[in-house]
């Protein structure tokens, strides 16, 4: 089932911005693209951990500020020719509220 | 202004290309300083040493190969002594004696003597018949003795021997050629390509004798035949011995000048006498000899610039690359290929296109190349050796050279059009394709001569004349297309920096959007490198009207500080010309401590550098600074960074002027400013230039009479002296220089283009002439650099810390407990 959890308004967050969600688990990045559509991922690039929520949102896609590894928002992948993938959270936005739902990081048996 | 020197007079002892083209540059750097006498032993106006082997082959004539007739040294009164070798310098007196006895007198004195060849001091050395590959007259007798005779034999089988040994061929004599060593080229060569170029040189019918030793030139009245010393005889009408040169240093010697090898001179192309100066292959420095025109070039541009008594230039050594001018065989050399335990290679051979290639690698950089067949990677290649460019990105594909790296463009092209701007073409004279391209866009040129007169490129050595060749058929538009390339900024749009600049003007286009709309941007929103660049135009386009868009900033400017490796920032308080206090200093440790700031260091452009801060600390570190009395350094703008000062005449016995006081005017003027990229100034209270202002983007060089303004220097991953642009008598006319040569930078620059890289684009004269000659424009420049400042001298700190500015940023959208 899952599990959804307030953690603002849209208006929180800037247009091709982002706002950090601090988890015990690490911070999460979410980030809302031109179309309001909104977004989460750990904030740790694939590359070398940079925080993706300092990066420039740009087409439902981030760059990371350390060394510009382009990611996609939805999958969390790098664009090629970058290799790599962070973890994606699921996000819905209702009525100007932010819900993010945190998929754990998989338990050693489970998926 | 400036003040009338009488003429000194300068003497010239050489005729040659090390020296003459120090003439030629110090000409157009200064015109009327010098009465030039130049001194040169052979009977001939200046001529191209290098084309002698293509002379030689038959394929040039001696009077293809002259640079400057006798007419241009009339035409530039210099006076030339053509035939007339100097024997002594009388440094007392300060004159020179030529060998007829007469003395002429000097203010200045070059000694471009260059070198000799060495004669092997073997039995039979002077024998008629036997001679070096040196200069016209050698060139004359090898010729004559193919005319008549049959039998040559070319001792050496290096770079010189084997022009020779092909010329002499050509002229229809049987060559054997004698090597000490098994390895032909063994200095620029490895032994597979050593071995390949044996071959196919064998093919043509050269005979090879190595490793062998002579022993004696045997002969009567003439040369009639070499032992070598295996007791073996070769028949011999004519021995060319080419084993290598020796710097000619015998004049200076003689004087009591420092020599070594060479003449020994600093960076600034002096001797130890400091009003002598020496170019060329008779010239030792750093411990290095050169025996290519490439860095003697190199040298005389450093030469002329202090003759000119213009800047400071220095000559930091030079990397050399080779290329055979044996035509039919195409071979580059460059760089340290021996091999060793800390180098890796990648190696591709062709046999059955006889191609070799073998670039040898350190640290993830190329230090050395070798190519054998296909050359036409060489500059590319070259290039990145220079640039010390970090290849790991590109390993796999790089033994494939330029066209196979991606960014290369439709398939069929011709090499040159891959070729990135900057890339080299020139070897000898350094010019880049960028420079040719603008030169034949800009000056009209439609011939490869034009080129070579506008450019000098293809004018020394002419290996690469196929190259400019191709550039010049690209940018006039064979049969590819007619219009010129143009760079688009990015993948979003098919527009270049400039069209976006002019569009946005044309049109009165006030935001990023309308931007893209108007110009059909590919994306919906750009990316990470187009939107920066928009920002940054329309906040210079529009100052006071255009509103900063926060989200196409990069971080650094986002939150105003830089952003480190494990994300958290660092934090550098503005110390105005590098001068700070105690209350300052007290205030920085305290904020250190209070926020337990794990690293506090000196920067390299004079102020204390706070790393390690948690983002959500950046506003109350600020609060504390800003009681304080500091504002932000913009340490991570690409705007004014920090203006370097030395103490000048305040405290420093050799001071000429207030350097540390004009550098904080400066920098109280400047600051805030938004540029295409960082610009980092400095003052020096004298030329000794404790303040390294030569290598700055701005730098300014008090000297008695006022100040020296210079720019378009680098010292990061390019390093570059800078560029002599005026002369101001009074600080606030340095001032309005600099401040308007920013702003015509501000008005010009791509974005991310440093002052140096623009410079090179739009050219010295055009900027000089914009800001210096034209005064009414200068003061426009001026006057709306200083409207602009209204709006950006507002500390971005305190607007963050005290007025809560973009606060969202630097808290927490929510906390999780879970998780
Ligand atoms: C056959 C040949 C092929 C070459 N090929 C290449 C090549 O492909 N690429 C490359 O980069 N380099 C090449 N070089 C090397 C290049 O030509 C030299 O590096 C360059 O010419 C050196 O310049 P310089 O001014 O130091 O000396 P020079 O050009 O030798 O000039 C010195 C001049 O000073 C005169 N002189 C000496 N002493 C006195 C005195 N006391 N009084 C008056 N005059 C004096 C000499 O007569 C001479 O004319 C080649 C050289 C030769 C000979
Ligand atoms: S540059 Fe000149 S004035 Fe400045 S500190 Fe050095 S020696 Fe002194
Ligand atoms: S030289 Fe500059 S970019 Fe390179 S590691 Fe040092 S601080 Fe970083
Ligand atoms: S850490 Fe993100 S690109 Fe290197």
């Amino acid at each position: 089932m899952t599990q959804w959890i307030e953690i603002g308004t849209l208006d929180d967050i800037p247009r091709l911005g982002s706002r950090v969600v601090r988890t015990a688990a690490g911070d999460i990045a979410v980030f809302r693209a031109n179309d309001d559509e909104v977004f989460a991922l750990d904030d740790r690039c694939p590359h070398k951990g940079g925080p993706l929520s300092q990066g420039i949102v740009h087409n439902k896609r981030v760059t990371c500020p350390l060394h510009n590894f382009v990611i996609e928002l939805k999958s969390g992948e790098a664009v090629a020719p970058d290799q790599g993938c962070t973890r994606a959270h699921p996000t819905k936005v209702e009525n100007g509220v932010v819900w993010l739902s945190l998929r754990q990081a998989a338990p050693a048996a489970a998926e | 202004m400036l003040e009338k020197i009488n003429k000194q007079k300068l003497v010239v002892i050489g005729n040659g290309m090390a020296g003459i083209r120090t003439v030629e540059t110090l000409l157009e750097r200064a015109p009327d300083l010098y009465d030039i006498t130049v001194f040169g032993s052979e009977p001939y106006g200046n001529y191209n040493r290098i084309l002698l082997s293509p002379v030689l082959s038959g394929e040039k004539s001696v009077d293809d190969i002259m640079l400057n007739t006798e007419q241009w040294y009339d035409d530039n009164n210099i006076s030339l002594r053509k035939g007339e070798t100097v024997v002594m310098i009388d440094r007392r007196t300060c004159e020179v004696v030529t060998a007829e006895g007469a003395r002429v007198p000097y203010d200045r004195l070059l000694i471009a003597t260059g070198s000799n060849p060495i004669i092997l001091p073997i039995p039979g050395k002077d024998l008629p018949g036997v001679i070096g590959f040196r200069d016209i007259h050698d060139v004359n007798s090898m010729v004559e003795a193919s005319n008549s005779r049959k039998h040559a034999v070319v001792i050496g089988g290096g770079l010189l021997g084997l022009e020779a040994a092909n010329g002499l061929m050509k002229r229809g004599m049987n060559v054997t050629v004698v090597h000490l060593l098994d390895c032909l080229m063994e200095r620029q060569l490895d032994p597979v390509a050593s071995g390949m170029l044996r071959k196919s040189l064998e093919e043509r019918g050269m005979v090879f004798k190595m490793p062998a030793q002579t022993q004696a030139i045997l002969g009567d009245d003439h040369v009639t035949a070499v032992r070598l010393a295996d007791g073996s005889e070769l028949p011999a009408d004519l021995v060319v011995m080419a084993v290598g040169i020796r710097p000619n240093i015998e004049v200076a010697r003689k004087a009591g000048i420092h020599c070594e090898r060479g003449i020994v001179v600093s960076d600034t192309m002096q001797t130890y006498d400091g009003r002598i100066y020496a170019v060329g292959e008779c010239v030792q420095h750093r411990r290095q000899t050169y025996g290519l025109v490439a860095p003697l070039f190199d040298q005389a541009k450093v030469c002329a610039n202090q003759l000119a008594m213009k800047g400071f230039a220095s000559y930091p050594g030079s990397v050399v690359s080779t290329k055979l001018k044996v035509t039919g065989i195409d071979l580059f050399s460059a760089g340290d290929f021996a091999p060793g335990a800390d180098k890796e290679e990648v190696v591709m051979q062709d046999a059955a296109r006889g191609v070799y290639k073998r670039i040898v690698l350190r640290d993830k950089k190329i230090v050395g190349a070798v190519l054998y067949g296909d050359t036409v990677d060489g500059p590319w290649y070259f290039q990145h050796l220079r640039d010390g460019t970090d290849i790991s990105q590109m390993r796999e594909r790089l033994v494939f050279g330029a066209a196979n790296l991606g960014d290369g463009g439709h398939a069929g092209q011709n090499s040159a059009a891959t070729m990135s701007d900057e890339a080299e073409i020139c070897g000898c004279n350094g010019v880049c394709k960028g420079t040719i391209v603008k030169a034949i866009m800009e000056k009209k040129l439609f011939t490869i001569d034009d080129v070579r007169a506008h450019t000098k490129a293809s004018s020394s050595c002419g290996s690469c004349t196929g190259l400019v060749e191709q550039v010049l058929a690209f940018t006039l538009g064979g049969d590819y297309s007619t219009a010129p390339k143009i760079k688009p900024m990015c993948k979003c749009t098919d527009h270049s920096h400039d069209d976006a600049r002019r569009v946005i003007i044309e049109q009165q286009l006030k935001t990023i959007p309308d931007v893209m709309k108007f110009m059909d941007w590919k994306t919906d929103n750009g990316c990470h490198s187009c939107r920066p660049a928009l920002n940054y135009y329309l906040l210079a386009t529009w100052p006071g009207e255009y509103r900063d868009d926060q989200q196409s900033r990069y971080i650094n400017e986002r939150v105003h500080a830089n952003i480190q490796k494990d994300g958290t920032y660092s934090v550098v308080p503005r110390m105005w010309g590098g001068v700070t206090t105690p209350g300052e200093l007290r205030a920085i440790a305290d904020v250190a401590d209070k926020f337990k700031i794990p690293t506090v260091k000196v920067t390299g452009g004079q102020r204390i550098d706070l790393l390690g801060v948690k983002k959500e600390d950046l506003p109350a570190v600020w609060a504390d600074l800003n009681d304080a009395g500091m504002v932000s350094g913009h340490a991570y703008a690409k705007g004014l960074r920090t203006v370097k000062t030395c103490v000048g005449s305040e405290w420093c016995r050799f001071g000429t002027q207030d350097s540390t006081g004009l550098g904080i005017k400066i920098e109280k003027f400047m600051w805030g400013s938004w540029t295409p990229a960082k610009v980092k100034l400095a003052v020096s209270g004298c030329p000794r230039n404790c303040a390294e202002a030569t290598c700055k983007d701005v730098g300014v060089i008090c000297v008695d009479s006022g100040y020296e303004i210079h720019f378009a220097g680098a010292a990061g991953l390019h390093i570059k002296g800078t560029e002599f642009l005026a002369k101001a008598a009074t600080e606030d006319e340095t001032l309005e220089v600099i401040c308007a040569l920013t702003q015509l930078y501000r008005e010009q620059g791509w974005y991310l283009e440093r002052m140096y890289k623009w410079c090179d684009r739009v050219g010295l004269d055009a900027i000089r002439k914009q800001v210096v000659d034209d005064m009414a424009n200068r003061k426009a420049l001026f006057g709306r650099f200083s409207y602009s400042q209204q709006f950006s001298q507002s500390d971005p700190w305190a607007e963050r810390a005290q007025r809560g500015v973009d606060r969202n940023e630097f808290v927490p959208l929510a906390e999780l407990e879970l998780a």
